[in-house]
């Protein structure tokens, strides 16, 4: 028989020397297979004497063992060489910018809008919306500007040939709501105005929205809570200063304009504002009796109040955009910077 | 309305500084819009006279003055102004002096020494630019500060007033408010009836006694209408924007600033016959004092004599009647128009006047008396003259009816209770009759104040006058109700950052386009047409939102960006009643941005159906269809629910060329509501037993649409056929010319029970039939 050690010490080189897992499962065939050496010598213990064959029997399975054992650390450590291989070859350069789409944006007075409906949502306003070609009646009469009022020439108003105006303000929407909704209500109105004016600071089209509360005990310090709120949340700015000022709208009495301390300057005085520290950014009042009447709501049991404003003034505050037209131009690379 | 300081403070004068003053005037409501000093700062300027102006012998173009400037002995200055000449007094800087970007010391020129600067308006910052001198009054005081002579310490305030606010459209008015504001007394003019002198009149007669309620004229003969006009006078005309043009104009001006009184001269001698107030005649002209002749409608009140028209009430005179250098007798009117009389007449005439600024808003007609005596007094102290007495006809003048302020409506409109004796204090001073009674005040309006009619009016006063700030800005409570959430309806909101998500800009456009858009995209379009557009090229209301997405795409091209991916969302104008909110889309250049990983492909017809299929979810139906803008063979009608709800396809060539493109963008318009439904889920239990899927490839005509194979197939299709759907279209080697092989796989299943072999191939074969019936479609082998 031979000598078990020698064929450990022989199947030990030839494992170490082994490249790949196919080379050693040949060299453990030539060990441990049908016919291996090893295989071989255990079936020569049956020809052996009894006495014999217990302890070379321990011999060739101590032998069997140890190759047995080092065929698996070699394999253990040969799987793993191919597993870092493979990892090296896929590993990917992952600075390198992801596959697909891009993605769009909204236009910087949708956003303005969104975050404004959102702020009114907050507190149980909801979005009404109306016509933008309007009637004479629902854009003047029934907000009580009468024919040939002054106020009307503040409106520079688009007529159309046939029959109609373009909306010069959101307000129609307060008139249009409260012929078809029961008070109590509160309503935002956003959507496209037009007047006829274009310049540096005016586009013939723009954007306002229309805010309106009514119920049986609203009243102008309401108002200015409502608006200021809006207002500081809006900018996000807890301190910023607001002031009211009498003003005359035909639809509101007593009617008021709404400042805010200059968001560009911090109230110190710059060309935004006119060097004055302040920014008018919103006419409002309590709804005028007349209006009120025209929708039959009983004007001793509600009172409510109501507002406007532009939004592409509070957008070009917002976010420091210092020409009006830009919102009208489209220009991709300004679009983008919203996004 | 612009008005000197200096004139206010000569009325009422607060004990505040200039900005204080203003600030108060704002927060009560009478906006001020601008500030501007009337001189730029400078000092040590006197007035001077040039007592000889002698060539400079070694300049031509300048001359050596000796200047009286007040001293003991007359002063050298070397001048090189072209009117520099012995008599005129001039404004003279002294050494020491500093001007405006000047300082003036005692300097050679050319040799000649020269002890200060004669001044022309540009070199003390009076005006922009100069031709020489400034030359002034020949009673100029001679050594006199010039600022002080000229008052010059002034500021220019101008006031945005609100329409209802005519009370404040003069002096009086202003100064009246001001007080009522600060509590400082006024001390208003005093008027004192002018002397009668002669008895000459002229007959008036009102026909239109509504429209003009009370008419007061005067004769006053024997004036020199070339006096000149004073220089205080001419000061204040100048500083409130009205230029001095001849002393009984300037009067009458004058006096419709100082009370807010529109007056007109006649001359007399132009006049035929007496005065009448009517209404014009169809047809009647008349020539305006502007130099424009207006063409009369019958709703326009006219002052007429016995030859026709003779000034457009309260809007404008007629220029044959005007006053002239040479006018020695005129006939001076003051009326009350009524506000309704007057209104909107000069807007439609493409005027717009002092006059009937203050008319269309509300003149003070118990003043209108006042005025009358005013501007006679000043004529006669001006330009000389007799007086005759004055005619007046009046009639019914508006009423001012008491108005009830209950205490218990204030406190519930403005949020707090406010006190009795301030609101009784503060209706006062606004010259109102306040009748107190226990819980609530009688109050009569006064005659100046248009605005006040009803109780929420007089709750703006008293909210006005104890300032607005003064309320406390409260968080209102209200009863926590939550606004309803439709799940079956998508807000807009929800839409928009879905094309967001979709790689997609949006963008907003006018509302109103080009005509020649309108035209192009669709020659039977006929889109509403603006009256009055800004610009012809802003006269349609668009139809379609394309148009405006196409000049933003050619806008953009031309700014170098490459792949364009906008939407937007927003009406489209039919007539009053039909204006539907629609969601526009367009695609142009790559389907992805430029990328490493990914390569260049363009977008195409079945780039943005897949945008739209992921908007909608399976609701979708397109079938073939042409629309004039669309490129015929990639095209479809969008139809959701049986409706057809908009269209898709790639820009007709011909359009590529009129919106000066250089390629192909591919397009889509939906009505977004339908846009918006969507049904809430119902879950249906799922199955346990397994899916069969087979793979059809049916041969078809080319012409025959895919969707026309799934429909039918689907139609037809048995319970346990779960999803039909194409996943290839192949042409080429192996089909037939004008054939196409589409594969299709069907998927089945049955929620009860596992489906036998025969099922399976029963439901297949049913479809084959289907295929072959109905598309002609056969079985590829």
């Amino acid at each position: 028989m031979r000598n078990p050690n020698e064929i450990v010490a022989d199947a030990l080189t030839a494992i170490r020397s082994c490249a790949d897992l196919p080379a050693l499962e040949q060299v453990k065939a030539v060990y441990l297979g049908k016919s291996g050496q090893l295989t071989e010598l255990l079936k020569s213990l049956g020809a052996m004497p009894a006495d014999e064959r217990k302890t070379a029997g321990a011999r060739i399975n101590e032998a069997k063992q140890a190759v047995e054992t080092a065929l698996k650390a070699r394999r253990d450590d040969l799987q793993q060489a191919e597993l870092d291989r493979q990892l090296a070859a896929e590993t990917l350069d992952v600075s390198l910018p992801g596959r697909g789409l891009s993605h769009g944006g909204l236009h910087p007075v949708s956003r303005t809008l969104t975050r404004i409906q959102a702020l009114f949502r907050s507190i149980g306003f909801e979005v009404a919306t109306g016509p933008e070609i309007e009637t004479d009646f629902y854009n003047f009469t029934a907000l009580n500007i009468p024919e040939d009022h002054p106020a009307r020439a503040m409106h520079d108003t688009f007529y159309l040939q046939t029959e109609g105006l373009l909306r010069t303000h959101t307000s129609p929407v307060q008139v249009r709501y409260m012929q078809t909704n029961p008070p109590p209500l509160r309503i935002i109105a956003p959507g496209r105005v037009y007047r006829c004016d274009s310049d540096v600071t005016h586009t013939p089209m723009f954007h306002q929205v229309e805010g309106l509360w009514v119920d049986e005990s609203v009243s102008f310090a309401d108002l200015k809570g409502v608006l200021a709120d809006f207002m500081r949340n809006f900018f996000e700015r807890d301190d910023l200063p607001v002031r009211f000022r009498p003003s005359f709208f035909p639809f509101t009495e007593p009617s008021a304009e709404m400042d805010i301390g200059c968001v560009m300057c911090g109230g110190e005085g710059c060309r935004v504002c006119s060097h004055t520290g302040w920014l008018e950014v919103l006419g409002c009042g309590m709804v005028h009796p007349n209006v009120f009447k025209h929708v039959e709501i009983d004007t001793e049991r509600f009172v409510g109040f109501a507002f406007g404003l532009g939004v592409e003034r509070l957008a070009m505050l917002r976010y420091g955009v210092d020409d009006l037209r830009l919102f009208f131009e489209n220009d991709l690379r300004f679009l983008k910077k919203f996004n | 309305m612009q008005f000197p300081e200096s004139w206010l403070r000569n009325l009422v004068n607060p004990a505040l500084d200039t900005a204080q003053l203003a600030h108060v005037v704002t927060m009560a409501g009478l906006e001020v819009e601008a500030m501007a000093p009337v001189a730029p700062p400078f000092n040590n300027v006197l007035v001077a006279e040039i007592l000889s102006a002698e060539k400079h012998p070694d300049a031509d173009r300048l001359r050596v003055c000796q200047v009286d400037v007040g001293e003991a002995h007359p002063v050298t200055i070397v001048c090189g102004a072209p009117n520099a000449a012995a008599g005129l007094k001039v404004p003279c800087a002294r050494p020491g002096a500093r001007l405006p970007g000047i300082e003036i010391k005692v300097a050679k020129v050319r040799g000649v020494e020269s002890f200060g600067m004669l001044c022309s308006t540009k070199e003390l910052g009076l005006e922009g630019a100069a031709e020489g001198l400034m030359v002034l009054a020949a009673d100029a005081p001679v050594g006199a500060d010039f600022r002080s002579w000229l008052n010059l310490d002034d500021t220019l305030i101008t006031l945005k007033l609100t329409p209802n606010r005519a009370d404040c459209l003069s002096m009086q008015g202003l100064a009246r408010e001001v007080g009522a504001i600060t509590g400082a007394p006024t001390r208003l003019p005093h008027i004192s009836d002018a002397p009668v002198q002669i008895q000459d009149s002229l007959p008036v007669q009102v026909v239109a006694s509504e429209a003009c309620p009370l008419y007061l004229g005067r004769v006053v003969r024997g004036i020199n209408a070339q006096a000149p006009t004073p220089l205080w006078m001419a000061e204040r005309l100048e500083r409130s924007g009205i230029r001095p043009l001849l002393a009984p104009v300037d009067i009458t001006n004058y006096v419709l600033l100082e009370l807010g009184q529109p007056m007109h001269a006649f001359s007399l001698p132009r006049l035929e016959g007496g005065i009448e107030v009517r209404l014009a005649h169809a047809g009647e002209r008349l020539a305006l004092l502007n130099g424009q002749t207006a063409e009369l409608a019958p709703d326009m009140l006219v002052i007429a004599d016995a030859s026709g028209p003779v000034a457009l009430a309260g809007i404008m005179g007629g220029l044959p009647t005007s006053v002239e250098a040479e006018t020695a007798d005129v006939f001076l009117e003051a009326a009350f128009f009524a506000p309704a009389a007057i209104a909107g007449r000069a807007r439609r005439l493409g005027l717009s006047t002092d006059s009937s600024h203050r008319f269309e808003r509300g003149v003070d007609f118990g003043a209108s008396r006042q005025a009358m005596e005013r501007a006679t007094e000043l004529l006669l102290d001006i330009c000389g003259g007799q007086a005759g007495p004055i005619t007046e006809v009046a009639a019914a003048l508006p009423a001012r009816a008491p108005i009830t302020l209950r205490l218990a409506r204030l406190k519930r409109v403005v949020g707090i209770e406010m006190d009795a004796d301030q609101v009784e204090r503060g209706l006062l001073a606004l010259g109102a009759q306040v009748e107190r009674q226990a819980d609530q005040f009688v109050v009569t309006p006064p005659s100046f104040r248009f605005d006040l009619a009803i109780e929420e009016d007089l709750i703006e006063e008293a909210v006005r006058l104890y300032g607005y700030d003064n309320i406390p800005a409260q968080p209102p409570a209200a009863p926590s109700r939550m606004l309803p959430q439709d799940e079956t309806v998508l807000a807009d909101d929800v839409i928009r950052q879905k094309m967001v998500d979709l790689d997609y800009q949006e963008v907003i456009t006018y509302s109103f386009v080009d005509p020649a858009w309108e035209s192009g995209l669709d020659a039977d379009a006929r889109p509403l047409l603006l009256a009055n557009p800004i610009a012809s090229q802003l006269s349609a209301m668009r139809t379609t939102l394309w148009g405006g997405m196409l000049e933003t795409l050619r806008h953009n091209l031309n700014r170098q960006q490459e792949r364009v991916r906008i939407f937007e969302m927003g009406r489209v104008y039919a007539s009053l009643t039909e204006q539907p909110m629609k969601l526009g889309g367009l695609a142009y250049g790559d389907v992805q941005p430029e990328q490493w990983g990914a390569a260049a492909q363009r977008t195409d017809f079945f780039d943005i159906k897949g945008d739209l299929e992921r908007l909608f979810g399976h609701a979708l139906d397109t079938r073939r269809g042409t629309h004039p803008a669309l490129h015929p063979g990639q095209s479809a009608e969008l139809w959701v629910d049986g409706k057809a709800v908009g269209w898709l396809g790639t820009l007709h060539p011909r359009l590529v060329q009129t919106f000066d493109l250089p390629g192909a963008p591919v397009l889509f318009e939906i009505d977004s509501t339908v846009l918006a439904r969507r049904s809430v889920p119902r879950h249906a239990s799922l199955s346990r037993f397994p899916l069969v899927r087979r793979d059809l490839a049916f041969v078809l005509d080319v012409n025959i649409p895919a969707g026309d194979l799934l429909s039918a197939l689907r139609e037809a299709a048995l319970p346990q056929v779960q999803s039909i759907e194409v996943f290839d279209d192949y042409r080429g080697k192996g089909v037939p010319e004008n054939q196409k092989s589409l594969a299709i796989r069907v998927v089945m299943q049955d929620t009860q029970r596992t489906l036998t072999d025969q099922e399976v191939d029963d439901a297949v074969q049913k479809l084959v039939d289907t295929a072959l019936n109905q598309c002609n479609a056969s079985l590829r082998t």
